[in-house]
């Protein structure tokens, strides 16, 4: 490498590091729609279903029935609070096995009645903590994944805020992944990945410069089918056209998917996140 | 140690076994036929913390012998033919990137071009950071083909090793219609470190132990290894729904012995011998 490419190399990694930096502050502004502020405004009717059935209901995931343009769709998304009552009320959006497994009710309802299955992915990652764990996390992420893999019905995810870990990807299998301009999607939170690769929490930076989670970056690395424009800077400028974009963009994939046969779908779903990867052979 | 399958002989301690010496220890003698070898996994992210990931990536290979965390191939158990997926801890930690992923997807599609069940070793931190969103991507992957295999309604064993944790519990690992677990294995979402950090609860000593996790219904047996075998053979002739299977003369009645630590007898401690050899080449 030539030392005029390599200072290109870095001048353009160093303008990707701020993006990056830039995108999990937006994705985390507190004025940002969270699930419940779009189904409020993309829904004519939404009722929340609540609990597992089991063991409890999750406030870090919202589940239920909505109408939305005029037919019925099974919403789930993570739910974040805004004050400090709320945050802690719902977890931060950290969803227990009670919440996933609550997804899945409300999945295999969607199935049987033919409803669109629609998820909106917001969260720092899956609940950490003794009783998550003796609860079954692990494999309460892994079902709900497969759930959604197997499901006859058309699916949409959508990345509206933070994206992050199992705990966001146990809601994100779908037809068709969308994820907002300004959302971010990531193995792990940008601070977790510090703490263990440079052993310090407070290298979030570089960590997020170093993932790459932003919209720009997922799209090119095939992760998500298509960015959804969020209004001139940021989705909390303006709750009502963020939604509007959101509903829109939502609406047309569930459009399309409608006309494929169900096994299709099936087929087609799977062989998109079979195709996911880079290596060399 | 060796012949004894890496068991404490006294405590029952069971040490970490490499991918090779767990398919001598699982399969029939000579049996053993990789397939995918030469994947390798390539830099997509140009991923640098304190190193570039190609440098661990080199580093890994070189103390390991392998090309990245997995081996697959086919095999037979107790001369039943299966498709097997082994990981390797001692390569980066077991951690599942791309190449893991398509390695697993590949020992899902010989398990169904041939019909014969899949039986999976998992060791594994969780998700490789420095391939960022496409190593979470891996999760869907391997669970998409999880669902290819049930679909076909062909079995899938999963034999968890210790640790199983992060994306990897939350996987494919968690997927298996036959959960079976290492006594003392870390099974589990989050580790007991990140628990204690980010919640301030201090996790029992039995945190997330594999005989926890049987206690609290998550898995279906807790086998020593030297019965791991028979064990896997057992569950693969019971779930092909054909005759039960029988112990060859080479293993005693396994079953029946609840001590770990066993003197394994001279001419066993030879077969094992010339097993490691012939793996070894």
């Amino acid at each position: 490498m030539s030392t005029t490419e390599r200072r290109f190399r870095f001048l353009r990694r160093r303008g990707a590091d701020g993006e990056s930096w830039h995108a999990v502050q937006l994705a985390r502004h507190q004025d940002r729609p969270y699930t419940l502020d779009y189904l409020n405004r993309i829904c004519d009717d939404f009722v929340e279903l609540h609990g597992d059935r089991g063991e409890g209901d999750d406030p870090a995931i919202v589940a239920g029935i909505g109408s939305f343009r005029g037919r019925s769709v099974a919403f789930v998304g993570h739910q974040k609070g805004r004050d400090l009552k709320e945050r802690t009320y719902r977890n931060f959006g950290m969803a227990s096995p009670e919440g996933y497994r609550k997804a899945m009710r409300v999945f295999e309802l969607a199935g049987r009645l033919g409803f669109p299955v629609v998820t909106l992915i917001d969260t720092p990652g899956a609940a950490p903590g003794v009783g998550a764990e003796t609860r079954g996390q692990s494999g309460a992420i892994a079902r709900s994944q497969l759930m959604l893999m197997s499901l006859p019905v058309p699916v949409v995810a959508c990345v509206i805020g933070e994206g992050s870990s199992g705990g966001a990807l146990a809601i994100g299998i779908a037809d068709r992944v969308l994820m907002q301009q300004n959302a971010i999607y990531t193995v792990i939170s940008p601070e977790g990945c510090a703490a263990i690769l440079w052993k310090d929490a407070g290298e979030a930076k570089r960590a997020a410069a170093a993932l790459r989670p932003t919209a720009d970056a997922c799209l090119e690395l095939g992760v998500v089918d298509s960015v959804v424009a969020e209004p001139s800077g940021g989705a909390h400028r303006d709750h009502g056209k963020s939604a509007e974009l959101l509903a829109d963009a939502v609406s047309a994939e569930l459009d399309f998917l409608g006309s494929l046969p169900a096994i299709e779908r099936r087929r087609l779903r799977r062989q998109k996140f079979s195709r996911m990867g880079a290596f060399a052979e | 140690m060796v012949a004894n399958l890496r068991v404490c002989a006294h405590c029952g301690y069971h040490f970490p076994v490499t991918a090779r010496e767990r398919i001598v220890q699982l399969t029939d003698d000579g049996s053993w036929s990789e397939v995918a070898r030469d994947l390798i996994s390539i830099d997509p992210l140009e991923f640098v913390d304190s190193k570039p990931y190609p440098e661990r990536l080199d580093a890994a290979e070189r103390a390991t012998g392998l090309h990245d965390a997995m081996l697959v191939g086919g095999a037979t158990i107790g001369e039943m033919p299966v498709a097997l997926a082994v990981m390797d801890f001692t390569f980066l930690g077991g951690s599942m990137g791309s190449v893991v992923g398509e390695k697993f997807w590949r020992a899902a599609e010989l398990s169904l071009d041939r019909r014969m069940p899949l039986v999976s070793v998992s060791s594994s931190g969780g998700a490789r950071m420095q391939e960022g969103v496409l190593a979470l991507m891996q999760m869907a992957k391997t669970v998409a083909a999880v669902d290819e295999l049930r679909e076909a309604a062909v079995p899938y064993i999963s034999v968890m090793a210790h640790p199983t944790t992060g994306g990897v519990a939350a996987s494919f690992a968690a997927l298996g219609d036959v959960t079976i677990a290492e006594p003392g294995a870390l099974l589990s979402f989050s580790g007991p470190r990140v628990v204690k950090q980010t919640t301030g609860e201090t996790p029992p000593d039995d945190f997330g132990l594999a005989e926890s996790n049987l206690r609290h219904g998550h898995i279906d047996l807790v086998v020593p290894r030297p019965e791991l075998r028979d064990t896997v053979a057992r569950v693969v002739a019971l779930l092909s729904g054909g005759q039960p299977y029988r112990r060859t003369p080479l293993l005693p009645d396994l079953g029946a012995q609840r001590a770990v630590g066993r003197v394994i007898s001279g001419a066993r401690k030879a077969i094992l011998g010339r097993r490691n050899e012939h793996v070894d080449d």
